[in-house]
This record gives structure tokens, C-alpha cells and sequence, in this order.
């Protein structure tokens, strides 16, 4: 069987994503272009409300102080790429699994909704299909071809667009060249009008993400689990004070 | 089988083994008669129970294909309390499934004599549970039509199950355990087969002398029979600790905090014995009653079921509280969230429920004479399995609605179509039951007369001494 050529493997990437929580404004930005990017459904205001939406970057907002002196504090959750994911041995059917290049990929055909990794997931980033999808008119006009419309009763979640990874990758192959620092990007961080988020890989000691990452500023998501994330947050409070 | 002695006690002596002696004066032909009369004369009551048990399951056959058909969003489960119900009522049902081999395995190995009569009660009891508990695992799934994916079966993608994954070895687990406990009941069954087969006619006497396979009593037979019993004694016992075991490590391999433990095992595995027994002797107080069996099953042997259950019960606090004190004393953010919602918060009513409902039974079943009545033993023993039911809610629908991130904290509302499913199970474990307790002898005949020969009573002189003999 010929093996697929997967550059990113090849020269060991680590792909992440970095969360500057200064720049983060809460506008939902990156909520809305995830789901036009990935073909999220939409569940309505009524399953919302029962905890069921089904973004996968949730903009968690906290509440800061008493009143009059409240603070509003975004913090955008997506799924974390743990390189020591949870969510990885507890599935029975390898539904969900470890890339070669360090992402948690998940097998949408594969999956018989067990809703195990959900459990397990600390972060709780992983969305269920509870009902059959419906995309309400004209949503149905724009959905992507890259990307599966999942069924309903399994899980998906945020894949760092993979599907654009790819295609940047194939893109620059065909022009002899490996993509460039920061030209891969996914849906959300091309959205975010701040520039809150950004992408790029961090064993290359010299890409921008590579830089932030070593920050003072910078922290992982729930460290003490230990599951090494693939997102990496920088502190707010300095200039968003 | 040697004959055992069948004269007739001239006056009724009073001694302690009075209860036993009644059997002794009993023929081999009585015994086999007051067995098989009540499984052959059956009332209008019975039927009206066993239409309306069928009605429950029908009912949740409906709810389980509105399930499938719409999809699990017709459940209450949603982020983040992903498992519910379905896995509640599993980990209840594998729990009732261990008192099965407890009784029968660990007491005959033990030569405890007052198991006979219950063993094929109890025997039965695992087989239906575990039967139950095997569909959740089906009912929970999202796409149930791919079950038979986590099934290693060749195919040419290459594509095999996850042996990592907790749920591929409670599979493993479960069906082991019912394979186990099926063969275990149904060779404790052959010498009784070929009883009915002997005092029967029609559909019960071609039934039985299929499932008798030619037995006919022999010594060669005996003897192997007492071999292969002797043999899934021991082999059983591992798989009976190793299956709820399992199950609690469907929950205590993840790092959902209260559920991240190392004494969930032993806590799980002591739980199932508590509620199991429980069971038993809920469901032996019952049949009794309704089959008129009241010669076989005895004050004695409630008594000493019932203190099985104090000891289980006393042993389950042990363990509940040597984790709880822990998780206590760690305050944890997350863990002191949870406990604090448990103990005054909005999950309270159902731990107070939990506790006071495992506690106060073993109170009770300190009395002699809350254990020997069976009205009072069917009570506490109800009772210990709604506090077993309500702990298992606790654990599994409790822990999940908090997690380390307060904004994916959340509540759950059961819907109709979890609660009936969920009765549709036991519904269908009592129809099961129900049903079995009319085709197959429900105690077993052969153990009942091989105990006899222990209590006989012998001339000597003039004199009629109760003899007490060491068999197996």
C-alpha cells in the first residue's frame, strides 16, 4: 500500500494554535466563520439553552468583580489537540485518534456514539449530534465540499481545519515549496478581527507561534492534567485590564 | 445417591433442627411433587401479571425505536452530562447480576448449607440481570445499527476494536460472565431436567428431555456433575470480582474529577454484592409467596441471607466512606464543588435518599426478626437497592455536571423515553423471571434432597435422634 505523503509529518510539525486573551473582544467572530468553514449544524434556540449547541470554539465568558465594577473575561475554547489526549484510549472503535502529525483526528464514519471521549474530556470540548442535522435555508447553499456533514448520534469536534491544512500543503508542493510561516490558516483565525488567534507550528523555534509560545504570558489550558495541549494561551489582564 | 431414611417421626420432637427434620419426613415422590405442582397450576393472577409486565416492555420497545429513529437528543443528555440514565441502570443491573455467584459459587465452596434452596433462584438472577444490563450498552449508543464494530471480527480493512478502551473490556467482561453463569446454571440444572422429564408430560416432558441430556442418574454422573460444579466454582469467582470491577473503570480511568479513584473497584464490586443480595432476597420472599414455597425457603434461610446483607451493607459504608473521606480532606475546587452540592446542594435530596436508604437496612437487619419476617426483610431489602439505585445516579449523572471548567457545567432532565426504557428493563427481568419460575424447577430438587440426608432422623434403640452427617 502506498503511503500517502503527509509533509507535515514528515518534517515533524506541532501544530498550534495561540489564544491571546488580551485581543479577545467576545464578538463570536471565529464561532461563526468555524461553523460556515466545518459544516456545523445549527440546533436551534431551544436545544441551545438545554447545553446542546454544537460550536466547536465556545467562547467561555466569565464574570469578573461585583457590580458596578464587573469585568466581562473571554476565554475561546476550542479543542485542545492534547498530545496526551484523553479522550484517545477510552473510544472502543479508534473513532478518535492520535495524527501523525499530533492532532486528535476524528473518524466521523467511524464513530457509533458512545460518547466516551465527550466524558473523559476535560475541557469539554467535543459536540454531540443529538438530532439529524439541519442546515435551515440558504445555509444549504454554502456548506463546504471539503468537509463532511456529519450524521447524527456521533461526536465531532474543532480539527484545526485540517481540511485547509491539506490543502495549503498540496497548494505549495505543487510549487516545489513548503508553506510559508503563518500561511496556513484556519477559519477562525482568518475571521478573528482582532487578531486574537494565530497558527503555526511550534517545533519551528523561529515561527511566530513559536515565539508567543515562550512568552511569559504564556499557559496551557488545566496543566496539571497533563495532557499537553496544542493550544496555547497568553494571559489577559495587561492591556484588557 | 444412596436412599435416605424415610420413617416417619411417631410424636414431633422439638429440637433445633426441627425446621430441617420437616424435609426429612418428606418421600423423594412429595418433594418432587410440591416443586412441580406450582410451576404447572397457574391463576389468573399470574397471567394478569406476566400481560401486564409484557406491556411495560412492549411500551419500551416503542420508546428504545422512537430512540433509534429520531436520534439520542430524545434523551435528557446533553453537554456535558453525556451518560445518564442507560449507564446508571447498567452498572445497577451488572450489580444485581453478582449475588448470582456470590451465593452459589462462594457457598458452595464454603459447604455453607443453607444455600440449596436459593442457589437456582439466585443462579437465575444473574442470567436475567446480566441479560438486562447487556442491552444498555446498545441502548446508549448513538449509532446502534454499528454495534458490531467494537465485535473483533476479521474484516478486510483491518480495522479491529480498541482493546484500550475501558468499554471493549467490559464487553469482554460482561459476556464472559454470561456465557459463566449460563453453563454454571444450566449443569446445576441437568439432575432436575431429568426429574421433570420423569414426571411429565407433553411440551414440558419433550422440553426437559432435551435439556436433561440423557441423564440418568448414575454414579459416574455424580460424579462428574460434582466435578464440573467444583471446577466453575472456583473459575467463576475471579470473573464475578473482574466484571464489576471493569464497570468501575468505565468511570475511574477518565479524569472527570469523583470519578478518578483507585477505590472504585473494591467499592464498585462490594456495592453490587450489597444491592444483589438485596435483590435475591426481595425476589425469594416474593416466589415464595407466589409459588407456595414455603417448605424449602425457611426462616433459617432468610436469616442467614439477611445477614449476608448486614455484613455486605456494613462493608459498603467501609469502603463509601474511606473514598469520600478522601475526596473530603483533598479539597479539590472541582471535587468540593461536587461534594457540596451533594451534601447541600441541589443534588441533596438524592443523597440523603442514598444514605439513609443503605443505612438504615443494616439497622434493621441487626433483628432476628426483621431478617426472619418476610414481609420486614422484603422491605429493607427493597430499600437497600433504591439507595444503591440512587447512589449509582449519583455517581454517574452527578460527577458529570461538573467538570473543571465552570462554564461547562451543566443539569440534566430525564425525558419519558429514558424512563421508559429504564422500566422496560425491569419489566422485562421480572417477566423473565416470571416465566422462567414456571418452566424450570425454581429450587433445585437434587441439592434439596442431597442437604436432607444431613438432617435425618435415625432410630437408635428405642430412641429417635436427629443426625446432623458431613456431605458435600
Amino acid at each position: 500500500m502506498a503511503k500517502d505523503a503527509n509533509p507535515s509529518a514528515e518534517i515533524h510539525r506541532r501544530w498550534v494554535l495561540v489564544v491571546d486573551l488580551d485581543r479577545c473582544t467576545g464578538c463570536q467572530a471565529c464561532v461563526v466563520a468555524c461553523h460556515a468553514e466545518n459544516n456545523v449544524p445549527v440546533v436551534g434556540e431551544k436545544q441551545a439553552a438545554y447545553g446542546r449547541w454544537m460550536h466547536w470554539i465556545i467562547i467561555q465568558r466569565y464574570w469578573e468583580g461585583e457590580y458596578p465594577n464587573v469585568k466581562a473575561r473571554f476565554m475561546p475554547v476550542m479543542c485542545q489537540q492534547c498530545t496526551e489526549a484523553p479522550c484517545e484510549p477510552v473510544c472502543p472503535v479508534f473513532a478518535t485518534y492520535h495524527s501523525e502529525e499530533g492532532l486528535n483526528a476524528q473518524i466521523y464514519n467511524r464513530c457509533i456514539g458512545t460518547r466516551f471521549c465527550g466524558s473523559a474530556c476535560p475541557y469539554k470540548v467535543r459536540t454531540y449530534n443529538w438530532f439529524r442535522p439541519e442546515f435551515p435555508e440558504p445555509l444549504t447553499e454554502q456548506l463546504n465540499p471539503d468537509v463532511t456533514v456529519r450524521t447524527r448520534g456521533i461526536m465531532e469536534k474543532c480539527t484545526f481545519c485540517i481540511q485547509r491544512i491539506r490543502r495549503t500543503e498540496i497548494d505549495s508542493q505543487a510549487e516545489g515549496r513548503i508553506p510559508a510561516d503563518g500561511e496556513i490558516q484556519p477559519a477562525c483565525v482568518q475571521t478573528c478581527p482582532t487578531n486574537t488567534l494565530l497558527f503555526g507550528d511550534l517545533n519551528d523555534p523561529d515561527s511566530r507561534a513559536s515565539q508567543l509560545a515562550r512568552s511569559h504570558r504564556s499557559f496551557r489550558l488545566l496543566p496539571e492534567l497533563g495532557t499537553d495541549p496544542g493550544v496555547i494561551y497568553l494571559k489577559g489582564g495587561e492591556t484588557n485590564a | 445417591m444412596p436412599e435416605p431414611d424415610h420413617s416417619p417421626l411417631d410424636t414431633p420432637q422439638s429440637t433445633p433442627y426441627d425446621e430441617r427434620l420437616l424435609l426429612a419426613q418428606r418421600t423423594d415422590a412429595e418433594i418432587n411433587q410440591a416443586v412441580l405442582q406450582p410451576m404447572m397450576q397457574t391463576g389468573m393472577g399470574f397471567w394478569v401479571l406476566v400481560g401486564f409486565l409484557s406491556l411495560v416492555v412492549v411500551w419500551g420497545l416503542y420508546a428504545w425505536g422512537f430512540l433509534v429513529y429520531w436520534g439520542i437528543g430524545v434523551t435528557g443528555k446533553n453537554r456535558p452530562v453525556y451518560w445518564t440514565l442507560f449507564i446508571t441502570t447498567f452498572v445497577f443491573w451488572v450489580g444485581i447480576s453478582h449475588a448470582g455467584t456470590m451465593i452459589s459459587a462462594v457457598l458452595r465452596l464454603l459447604k455453607a448449607d443453607w444455600r440449596r434452596p436459593i442457589t437456582r433462584g439466585a443462579e437465575a438472577m444473574t442470567a436475567f440481570a446480566l441479560m438486562m444490563a447487556a442491552l444498555y450498552p446498545l441502548i446508549h449508543l448513538g449509532r446502534v445499527w454499528k454495534f458490531y464494530w467494537m465485535i473483533p471480527y476479521p474484516n478486510n480493512r483491518l480495522m479491529w476494536p480498541n482493546f484500550q478502551s475501558p468499554l471493549m473490556w467490559d464487553m469482554v467482561a460482561i459476556f464472559t460472565y454470561l456465557i459463566g453463569s449460563s453453563l454454571y446454571l444450566y449443569l446445576a440444572l441437568i439432575p432436575d431436567m431429568a426429574m421433570g422429564r420423569d414426571h411429565t408430560n407433553g411440551w414440558r416432558y419433550r422440553l426437559y428431555r432435551a435439556l436433561a441430556l440423557g441423564w440418568r442418574g448414575t454414579e459416574g454422573e455424580w460424579h462428574k456433575l460434582h466435578r464440573a460444579l467444583g471446577i466453575f466454582s472456583v473459575a467463576i469467582i475471579p470473573i464475578f470480582l473482574s466484571v464489576h470491577s471493569i464497570v468501575s473503570w468505565d468511570f475511574a480511568v477518565t479524569i472527570q474529577p469523583r470519578w478518578h479513584s483507585t477505590i472504585f473497584a473494591p467499592y464498585f464490586v462490594i456495592g453490587a454484592v450489597y444491592s444483589g443480595l438485596s435483590a435475591l432476597a426481595s425476589i425469594l420472599v416474593v416466589v415464595r409467596r407466589g409459588m407456595r414455597l414455603q417448605e424449602f425457603l425457611r426462616a433459617e434461610h432468610f436469616n442467614a441471607l439477611g445477614k449476608l446483607v448486614l455484613v455486605a451493607g456494613m462493608a459498603w459504608v467501609y469502603f463509601w466512606f474511606a473514598g469520600f473521606i478522601v475526596e473530603w480532606y483533598g479539597n479539590e475546587p472541582v471535587v468540593r464543588e461536587l461534594i457540596h452540592e451533594e451534601v447541600a446542594g441541589r443534588l441533596s435530596p438524592l443523597f440523603y435518599l442514598q444514605m439513609s436508604a443503605n443505612l438504615i437496612p443494616i439497622v434493621l437487619l441487626v433483628f432476628k426478626r426483621i431478617r426472619t419476617t418476610p414481609a420486614l426483610l422484603l422491605a429493607a431489602t427493597l430499600l437497600v437497592n433504591i439507595g444503591m439505585f440512587t447512589e449509582r445516579a449519583l455517581i454517574v449523572i452527578g460527577s458529570l455536571q461538573r467538570n473543571d471548567l465552570p462554564f461547562n457545567w451543566g443539569t440534566y432532565r430525564p425525558t419519558w423515553v429514558e424512563i421508559s426504557i429504564v422500566a422496560m428493563t425491569f419489566a422485562g427481568f421480572a417477566l423473565l423471571y416470571t416465566l422462567f419460575s414456571r418452566v424450570i424447577p425454581f429450587v433445585p430438587v437434587w441439592e434439596i434432597k442431597e442437604g436432607r440426608l444431613r438432617y435425618t432422623v435415625r432410630r437408635i434403640g428405642r430412641l429417635l435422634v436427629p443426625t446432623a452427617a458431613e456431605i458435600d
